[in-house]
């Protein structure tokens, strides 16, 4: 399988404070990668640096065979990003905003209108194309977000907490969305609904304080999760019992 | 080239999606006006050119343009859309650029937009018309060196008062190097080469030059260097955030 992002030894430091501590994994195109961990894991951070937002302070970190540190544009040209919270500019309206967008991503003429009209309809924001972003609700603004990193197609994709704010309707569109995307492409997702993970990733990684604790992956029946066997529908419990442990 | 004129309209666009920028652009129309007309007794003065002004300008500008340049940066730190702008495939000189020359050409518009004044020295008298043109580039130029220090100075901070203030107090600084009140201050202990040195950072004395009537390319290449010496550094701490 061929590496789209490989993440070597990556460390951050926030002054004295160990926010991610020598984590190391590779996702490849057709992965789904759940990135799990408690609150404060390092989760979000790990995903600033892999986009290039926060430089790493160790370890390297590579994106569609570019260095994020060396080649940080043509990392992010491979890349699209939904940031935690999923910031937009809230004066413009979702249209002015896509339009931003696809101007930096260089679509232009019918790729440009295809692309846009395509994204519209697989987040469903039709409705909102001319309201104010500040206006729209948490799980509107979420599904512009998204938008916003899948316009110009690319073969990966990082997503904290997609589905964060949606609703239930939302939310099983959201997982169906990502999973007719995985095949051609290497997707990460953080989120903390275990459920999502069984339903459309391939492997998990769960870090804690900063540190990689666990990997896992669907079995014949189940996961496996780290050392856990894991019966389908019970992956909460894994998931405490590992976290909890390393605390 | 295209990713710089994005930027650019976005930002632009950013200024026009609230009332605030009318409501800007009309204080300053009318502030200028109160100070050309009755500040500097226009009329009594019995001379048909802008020099009123161009005198007062440089003393309103030191609020009304850190008031643009405030939200460039702190604005996009506050909401969490700097980790999308900075995330797209857009280098850090083309954001700083593209911002500052949007803010530039939104003080550009306001400067246009007191045309009226000058059709009404046009209309009174015979002015210098060369002299009032001079005036007006001088004053688009000294715009963008308090805009560029104000970009920078917002992309310190989240917090768009405290850049509010601290544009104003380091774009007073560069505003008065030359005057008496500095000067005096440093004569008698300071050797007259360092004296020089801060005097030639004032914009008053480049723009003053400019709006007597005399366009000399030193001045033009002081405002111009002083505001790449800026954004530079308005680059750096964008840069430095990352690190951070
Ligand atoms: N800019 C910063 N300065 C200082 N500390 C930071 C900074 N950003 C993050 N941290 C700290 O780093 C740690 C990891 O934060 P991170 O946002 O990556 O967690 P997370 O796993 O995404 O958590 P959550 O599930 O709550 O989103 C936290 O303890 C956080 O307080
Ligand atoms: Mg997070």
């Amino acid at each position: 399988m061929e590496a789209m992002v490989d993440v070597r030894n990556v460390v951050r430091r926030f002054g004295s404070f160990l926010a991610v501590d020598d984590v190391s994994f590779g996702v490849g195109r057709g992965e789904v990668i759940g990135f799990l961990g408690p609150n404060g894991a390092g989760k979000s951070t790990t995903m600033k640096m892999i986009t290039g937002f926060l430089l790493p302070s160790a370890g390297a970190i590579n994106v569609g065979g570019y260095d994020v540190v060396a080649d940080p544009i043509e990392a992010k040209r491979n890349i699209g990003y939904l940031p935690e919270g999923a910031p937009a500019y809230p004066d413009m309206t979702s249209r002015q905003f896509l339009n931003f967008i696809a101007d930096i991503r260089h679509l232009d003429g019918p790729v440009r209108r295809r692309r846009l009209d395509l994204v519209i309809e697989q987040t469903h924001i039709g409705d909102v194309l001319d309201q104010p972003i500040d206006t729209l609700s948490k799980g509107y603004k979420r599904r512009v977000g998204l938008a916003q990193a899948i316009l110009h197609d690319p073969p990966i994709l990082v997503l904290d907490e997609p589905t964060d704010g949606l609703d239930p309707n939302q939310k099983h569109e959201m997982r169906g969305l990502i999973g007719s995307m995985a095949a051609e492409k290497a997707i990460i997702i953080s989120t903390h609904i275990l459920e999502e993970v069984e339903a459309i990733c391939t492997r998990a990684i769960i870090i804690s304080h900063g540190r990689l604790v666990a990997e896992g992956w669907p079995e014949a029946e189940g996961w496996r999760l780290g050392d856990l066997q894991v019966e389908p529908g019970r992956l909460d419990a894994a998931f405490r019992q590992i976290t909890g442990a390393a605390a | 080239m295209r990713d710089l004129f994005a930027v650019f309209r976005r930002e632009l666009g950013g200024y026009f999606a609230t009332p605030l920028a009318y409501v800007f652009i009309v204080m300053f129309l009318f502030v200028t006006g109160i100070f050309t007309f009755f500040v500097g007794n226009f009329f009594a003065r019995g001379q048909a050119d802008l020099k009123a002004f161009f005198l007062y300008l440089p003393w309103l500008y030191l609020f009304f343009l850190p008031a643009i340049s405030m939200r460039l940066w702190a604005e996009e730190r506050k909401g969490g859309t700097i980790e999308l702008l900075l995330t797209l495939p857009v280098g850090i000189g083309t954001a700083v650029l593209g911002k500052f020359l949007a803010a530039w050409a939104f003080t550009g518009i306001a400067l246009a937009l007191t045309f009226p004044l000058w059709l009404t020295i046009g209309w009174l008298g015979s002015p210098d018309h060369g002299v009032v043109l001079a005036g007006y580039i001088g004053s688009l130029l000294m715009a963008g060196g308090y805009l560029a220090i104000g970009s920078c100075i917002s992309a310190m901070t989240k917090n768009q008062v405290i850049a509010f203030v601290v544009s104003v107090v380091v774009c007073f600084a560069f505003s008065v190097a030359g005057s008496p009140m500095v000067t005096s201050f440093f004569v008698g202990w300071t050797p007259q080469v360092v004296l020089d040195a801060i005097a030639s950072f004032s914009f008053l004395q480049h723009f003053g030059a400019i709006t007597d009537g005399v366009i000399d390319l030193r001045d033009v290449i002081f405002f111009i260097s002083l505001i790449a010496l800026w954004l530079f550094a308005n680059a750096v701490v964008v840069d430095a955030n990352k690190a951070g």
